[in-house]
């Protein structure tokens, strides 16, 4: 016998568990990376999360540096990063780095993907290559008052299944499935969801041996390194920077991290 | 145990780079097709779109209008001509009434507080008449247009027309060895220069970013937009028929901001074939869709974020700058005030160039901001022409009732119709403003490139003052 509303059961429903901390972050237990193509919303996405107000505009590429602000939700203190807006993780250009460099470096718990539902498609190329590199996200599939505008229906159940990560639909702009998209960080962060990210298939035969024989040697030299196929496949691109970390020991430290902090 | 570690690197690496050699020079295409497949399959599974055909044709349609070959910069022009003329009519009414309130009523009853208080005459005069007064006129002056244009600016800027106007500056900038999106901070400089240099970052090449950076003074800011106004209304509508004067006068300053982007255009294209040569690089700009703006929460933020701290900003320069402006008309040598000293000096220099040295003078005490550059030299010329009768006293920063008066005053100092077009074209071509030199400072970390973005727009002033002057002694 429940005599409750179901709704009350959730704590979403409880937005006094949602403090807006500004920029005042000392001792986080996790980190969120924010990531999407140019003018998807990211940055409004980042002013409702964090209470803060990163100015905002209809261009691409305003975001030119990392913003960081916080939030606490159920007596977790999360720090939020607004990466700039990319439309690829594979070629050179300094804002692809950072947001590159973050996402694998920074090690964040949570890589939300804020996309555009009026242009799945080009957004999901982003969305890919950040699935190869973490296993950690939560797609924020944003604006989706103008694609119910354009008549864009997008199954957010079935494109869920396909990544194999949480979908929340939202209309950053109106404030519109924030707390949804709290509850998902919160998910994913504590491990209660556990994302089985949607890998690249239709390699040819020649590559996928080449990416298992390189990510094989790359296991024993950093045992714990999450993302070794990725790694690998860089690495046969001959990617400076990551030959760079593989040189310096870098990747060694990211994997000896994750090691010793298996909880997260 | 460290070198077996760096025997292991290399070991990967070069398996790597074998492996590299075996799979063939396809490998980043055929990497990118697998990425670009799979996100078209997910895409085709999960999105259905009955195809709204008639909202994205109507934003295809306003594209090809606002972006096309004929209409595109007539478009981009009414449009700022739209956003200056509702800043400039609408900032007239609050800005009479803030002067009436600040300038007319606090500072009379501060003046007799501090009489009561039995203050010293040079204390009550460096803190009321100078940094008080300096303070007011910056308030009265700026809080109303940039209330008006930041937010109108704002609005534009959600609505998604600036990506339009990069769209259709492009070519210029690439023709002139420039990165096409120069066009997004040359319009945010009409604002203010040192937000125009921050904008800059969105420029990745280096050599690039810096000619956005060096250039952007040639943008007419919020600062400058008062002194065109004014002098066009006295000197170039008051040569005009009475009927025309208006639209003369407006057209006068339409020119000017013109002008500018012409300098910006011309400097750039100089730039990039001397000391910052190298090839214009491409980039794709995606045009975004037009979204309606947020009007309120658009109101809100630029009211708070831009306007309030460009002012306070403004605040904190304009106060020393008042102390500076009621010392030197005031401390006396020899019987003559330094300020006379200087003008006196100046004077012969000046004239070579169709200026006179009050305006030298309230260029070099109005660096840290634009917008005292008219009271600054309204006072310094009652002071140096020995007018009495006009403003509150010696070394006061005052605003005349009415543009007649202040025209009297200019034209008792010795201004012409020639002094005037000097002025206007000086005031687009000279030094950025101290917050902005700063601003550049810190954004190119270079002493160098902030001299030069420093000193180059007083020599191309000078050098177009001082061609514009002989060719009009010449032919008159």
């Amino acid at each position: 016998m429940r005599d409750t509303h179901p709704c009350e059961n959730c704590p979403v429903h409880h937005t006094e568990n949602l403090i807006r901390l500004g920029i005042a972050m000392d001792r986080v237990d996790y980190v969120v990376a924010l990531a999407g193509n140019p003018n998807t919303g990211k940055s409004t996405v980042f002013n409702n999360l964090t209470g803060l107000r990163q100015h905002t505009g209809n261009w691409p590429g305003k975001t030119v540096v990392r913003a960081e602000g916080g939030f606490s939700f159920n007596d977790k203190r999360y720090k939020v990063v607004d990466l700039p807006g990319t439309y690829s993780l594979l070629s050179t250009s300094t804002d692809e780095e950072v947001a590159r460099d973050f996402i694998l470096f920074g090690r964040p718990d949570v890589t939300v993907i804020v996309v555009d539902a009026t242009r799945l498609e080009r957004n999901l190329n982003l969305a890919l290559q950040i699935l190869e590199i973490t296993d950690r996200a939560v797609l924020c599939l944003n604006l989706i008052d103008e694609a119910r505008r354009h008549e864009i229906e997008v199954d957010e159940r079935a494109l869920s299944r396909e990544l194999g990560i949480p979908v929340v639909p939202a209309e950053a702009r109106q404030k519109i499935g924030m707390e949804q998209l709290i509850a998902k960080i919160e998910e994913v962060a504590s491990g209660k969801y556990i994302c089985r990210p949607h890998r690249v298939r239709n390699r040819s035969a020649r590559l996928n041996h080449a990416i298992e024989q390189l990510s094989k040697r790359l296991s024993e030299q950093f045992p714990g390194l999450p993302n070794l196929n990725w790694v690998a496949l860089r690495l046969l691109e001959g990617d400076q920077r990551i030959i760079d970390a593989v040189q310096s020991g870098e990747l060694g430290k990211l994997g000896a991290g994750l090691l010793a902090a298996p909880t997260r | 145990m460290e070198q077996q570690h760096d025997k292991n690197s290399e070991n990967i690496l070069s398996l790597a780079n074998n492996l590299r050699w075996d799979l063939g020079v396809n490998l980043h295409d055929a990497v990118v097709e697998s990425i670009y497949e799979d996100a078209s399959r997910i895409a085709r599974k999960t999105v259905s779109s009955k195809g709204n055909k008639a909202a994205y044709n109507l934003e295809r349609k306003i594209d090809q209008l606002v972006t096309s070959r004929w209409l595109g910069f007539p478009i981009m022009l009414l449009m700022l001509a739209l956003v200056f003329w509702l800043t400039i009519a609408g900032a007239n009414v609050p800005s009479g009434l803030l002067a009436a309130l600040l300038l007319d009523t606090v500072h009379p009853a501060l003046k007799s507080f501090a009489a009561a208080a039995g203050l010293p005459w040079w204390l009550d005069g460096v803190l009321i008449d100078g940094a008080y007064l300096a303070m007011a006129w910056v308030v009265a002056v700026m809080l109303p247009p940039m209330a008006i244009f930041f937010p109108l600016f704002t609005l534009l800027e959600d609505l998604g027309y600036l990506p339009r106007v990069a769209f259709n500056m492009d070519s210029l900038y690439r023709k002139a060895g420039a990165h096409g999106k120069q066009a997004l901070t040359m319009s945010m400089g009409f604002g203010c220069n040192a937000a125009g240099v921050i904008a800059a970052r969105v420029i990745d090449s280096p050599r690039e970013r810096l000619i956005a950076i060096i250039t952007n003074n040639f943008s007419l800011c919020n600062g400058r937009w008062p002194t065109q106004i004014l002098i066009a209304t006295i000197f170039i509508g008051g040569a005009a028929p009475a009927h025309w004067a208006g639209l003369v006068s407006a057209g006068a300053v339409v020119g000017i901001a013109v002008l500018g982007i012409g300098f910006s255009l011309a400097v750039s294209w100089a730039l990039s074939r001397s000391v910052l040569k190298g090839e214009a690089s491409a980039f794709s700009l995606e045009l975004p869709p037009y979204r309606p703006p947020r009007i309120w929460q658009t109101l809100y933020t630029s009211l708070i974020d831009r306007t309030i701290f460009v002012l306070w900003r403004a605040i904190v320069f304009a106060i020393p700058a008042g102390v500076v402006i009621w010392l030197v008309a005031n401390v006396h040598i020899g019987g003559q005030s330094l300020a006379e000293y200087f003008i006196r000096w100046a004077d012969p220099i000046a004239l070579l160039f169709g200026l006179n040295g009050v305006i030298f003078l309230a260029y070099i005490i109005a660096i840290p901001a634009n917008e005292i550059v008219i009271p600054t030299v309204l006072m310094l010329t009652v002071v140096s022409a020995g007018l009495s009768g006009v403003g509150a006293g010696a070394g006061v920063m005052f605003e005349l009732d009415s543009i007649g008066a202040t025209e009297e005053v200019l034209r008792a100092g010795g201004w012409t119709l020639l002094t005037g077009v000097n002025l206007m074209l000086f005031s687009l071509l000279h030094n950025p403003c101290s917050t902005t030199i700063y601003t550049i400072y810190k954004e190119t970390n270079s002493l160098k490139w902030t001299l030069v973005s420093t000193f180059l727009p007083i020599v191309l002033g000078l050098a177009i003052c001082f061609f514009v002057t002989q060719l009009w002694l010449l032919t008159a």
